[in-house]
C-alpha cells in the first residue's frame, strides 16, 4: 500500500491565514504536522526526522528563521514551498529588483549605495521626493519618504548609526504618485489566482498599515506581467504588488514569498488556502515520483 | 468558550469558539497583544514583540 503524503507546515503564529491553511489540510484529510519555528530545532548531522515529510510549507513570520530552515531542508533534498532560492530573492528587495531587471520586468527606478555620501548623491540625482526602503522588511515598516536634502541627511545618518549593518545598504526608489492604491496579485505556480486593490489615503498601501481591499478584475496585462515576475524570482506561491506608474504604466513593486491573504481571500471569494494546499500536495507528489 | 484573564490588566477575556493555540488575540480593555498558549486549560502569554525581519 502506498504511504500517505505527510506535509509539514513551518509557522510562527496562528494568523488567520494559518487557520485557513490548517483547515484546508484537514478538509482534504491530509497527514500534516504543525511545526512551530520557536520550538523546533535541526540536528545538522541527522536529517532523518525531517525526511518523513514529503513537502514542507514555510509560513514563518521571521524572514531569517524561514530562510535558514528552507536552506537546511533543501540541502537535505526535502521539497519546500517556497524554495530557499525563491525566499532569498523575494525576501530582499534589492535582490528582487536585480532579478526583475534581469528579466526585463517593469519596476520602479531603484538605486543602491553603500555609504551615506554615495546615497545622498543618488538621492540628489533622483530629486525629491524619493523613497528609502530597508532591503529586508515588510508591512511598510521603516519606509521613508524623503522630501528634501535636510531630511535625506538626517535619515541617512540615523540609519547608518542606529540601524543594523543591513541599514547601510541604501536602497533608494523613485517616489511614484500612485492613485491611492496598489494591486496585489496572488499566484500559485503558473496560475494567477486572484487580485485585489489595496486602497489607502496614505502613500504606503499595505493592509498591515490600514489599506482596504477591494475587488480587482485581472486583465491580460496584469496576468502577463505577474507571470513574468514570478518566473524571474523562481516561481511558487507568490503575492506580487503592482503600482500604477503615471508614465510607465504597471510596475512590479514587490514580490512576497510568504504571502498574507487575510484581505484577498474574503474580498475575492477565492479559497486561496485550498489552492495553496493543492500546490503543496502537487510538489509533494512530484517529489515522490522522482524518488 | 473558555474564560481567561489578561496578563497585563487582568480583564476577563472570553476565547471565541474556534480559537487555536498560537493565535494572537487583543485584550478588549487594554489593547495588548496576547498569545494563546493552551486551550485546556486556557492560558495566555504576552505576544512576542514584532521583530525587524517579520512580515510576508
Amino acid at each position: 500500500m502506498q504511504r500517505r503524503l505527510k506535509i509539514g507546515v513551518l509557522y510562527s503564529r496562528m494568523r488567520v491565514e494559518e487557520k485557513w491553511i490548517f483547515a484546508a489540510l484537514a478538509k482534504q484529510g491530509l497527514d500534516y504536522v504543525r511545526l512551530d519555528d520557536r520550538v523546533i530545532h535541526f540536528d545538522l548531522e541527522d536529517p532523518t526526522p525531517w525526511r518523513e515529510f514529503d513537502a514542507v510549507l514555510e509560513r514563518s513570520i521571521s524572514y531569517n528563521s524561514g530562510l535558514y530552515a528552507l536552506r537546511i531542508l533543501n540541502a537535505w533534498g526535502i521539497p519546500t514551498v517556497n524554495t530557499a532560492a525563491v525566499a532569498e530573492v523575494c525576501g530582499d528587495k534589492l535582490t528582487t529588483s536585480v532579478m526583475l531587471a534581469k528579466a526585463g520586468v517593469p519596476q520602479p527606478h531603484n538605486k543602491v549605495a553603500f555609504s551615506t555620501a554615495a546615497a545622498l548623491d543618488a538621492i540628489e540625482e533622483f530629486g525629491y521626493p524619493v523613497v528609502l526602503k530597508p532591503v529586508i522588511g515588510s508591512w511598510g515598516r521603516l519606509l521613508a519618504k524623503i522630501n528634501d536634502r535636510d531630511a535625506a541627511e538626517a535619515i541617512l545618518e540615523h540609519k547608518s548609526i542606529l540601524g543594523s549593518v543591513q541599514h547601510s545598504i541604501f536602497y533608494i526608489q523613485e517616489f511614484i504618485k500612485k492613485p491611492g492604491r496598489d494591486i496585489r496579485v496572488l499566484l500559485v505556480g503558473d496560475k494567477v489566482l486572484t487580485a485585489i486593490y489595496r486602497k489607502s489615503e496614505h502613500w504606503i498601501t499595505n493592509t498591515a498599515r490600514g489599506a482596504e481591499g477591494q475587488v480587482f478584475s485581472i486583465t491580460p496585462e496584469v496576468e502577463s506581467i505577474c507571470l513574468k515576475a514570478a518566473e524571474a524570482v523562481g516561481g511558487g506561491i507568490l503575492a506580487i504588488d503592482l503600482v500604477e506608474h503615471p508614465d510607465k504604466g504597471l510596475v512590479v513593486n514587490e514580490v512576497n514569498h510568504t504571502m498574507e491573504f487575510h484581505s484577498a481571500q474574503p474580498v475575492s471569494r477565492v479559497n486561496i488556502a485550498d489552492e495553496i494546499v493543492n500546490y503543496v500536495v502537487e510538489i509533494a507528489n512530484a517529489s515522490k515520483e522522482v524518488v | 468558550m473558555a474564560s481567561v484573564s489578561c496578563n497585563e490588566c487582568a480583564a476577563d477575556i472570553i476565547l471565541a469558539d474556534g480559537t487555536e493555540v498560537n493565535e494572537i488575540i487583543v485584550c478588549p480593555e487594554c489593547g495588548v497583544d496576547l498569545e494563546v498558549i493552551s486551550l485546556n486549560p486556557a492560558k495566555l502569554e504576552m505576544a512576542p514583540m514584532e521583530e525587524e525581519d517579520w512580515g510576508e
